[in-house]
């Protein structure tokens, strides 16, 4: 399944990356802290967070994860969207629960 | 094979230049064939060394040495010293601020996560002069 596919799944919006849509993904990983993320977070994994500043795409690139998720309605703040657009790491954004997310990722098989 | 040597400077004022290193580093290991567990443990470990020059020592300098045996970074600032190594060694033990916290940071591992994704990790410091830590990743281990 690939990031463009998860989207329209879930009918989450589209933030920044529109380049990296066509990757494909799988697996998943949930958290807010960047310490955490930064040793979890597997190549390929969508990344559910709430957290919006600019050090997530690093993280993200970093892990080369394959797509950030934001969840509970959080949109990535504007310098975040510019890297994470410069890195073709696309955000998605949500207004569902981390919880929610998890639900439905595991339905599509992620 | 002459080591390849890369310099950098971290900038301590701004946050959001974190990782840069770290992603520059990246970026030329994969170009250069290395093994992407080794690229990956080297990018974890100098993420968390340049997060946390900028939180705590208003940035510093990293050098790089890269040979296909092993890669050394060593990351160094003119920050106040870390007062009591064996406490900022432990998960969970965080001097942050809170600011720093809600960033996401702050959580007591950044530490304990580059010694565990390292072959060997030395850290000299001094109180009111800085710090000195040098990260050593090796090729065919699985750490």
């Amino acid at each position: 399944m690939t990031v463009k596919d998860l989207q329209e799944a879930i009918g989450a919006s589209l933030a920044c990356g529109s380049a990296g849509l066509s990757k494909e993904l799988s697996g998943c990983y949930i958290g807010d802290l960047l310490s955490l993320a930064m040793s979890k977070v597997q190549e390929k994994n969508v990344w559910i967070t709430i957290q919006t500043n600019i050090n997530i795409a690093a993280v993200a690139t970093l892990t080369e994860a394959g797509c950030i998720l934001l969840c509970e309605g959080f949109s990535p703040d504007e310098n975040t969207a510019e890297k994470a657009e410069a890195e073709e790491i696309p955000i998605l954004c949500s207004e569902l629960s981390a919880y929610e997310l998890a639900g439905k990722l595991t339905e599509l098989g992620i | 094979m002459e080591p390849m040597l890369l310099h950098f400077d971290v900038d301590g004022n701004d946050f959001t230049l974190a990782g840069e290193t770290s992603s520059k580093v990246k970026k030329m290991l994969t170009k250069l064939g290395f093994d992407p567990a080794m690229i990956r443990r080297t990018a974890i470990a100098m993420y968390e060394g340049e997060i946390n020059m900028v939180i705590h020592a208003n940035g510093g300098t990293i050098d790089v040495e890269v040979t296909p045996e092993k890669i050394v970074a060593r990351l160094k600032d003119t920050g106040p010293g870390i007062a009591d190594l064996e406490k900022a060694m432990t998960e969970g033990y965080s001097t942050a601020t809170n600011q720093v916290r809600e960033l996401g940071f702050g959580a007591g591992m950044g530490l304990p996560n580059m010694k565990k994704y390292t072959d060997d990790m030395q850290i000299e410091t001094e109180i009111g002069k800085g710090t000195c830590v040098t990260l050593t990743i090796l090729a065919g281990t699985q750490n």
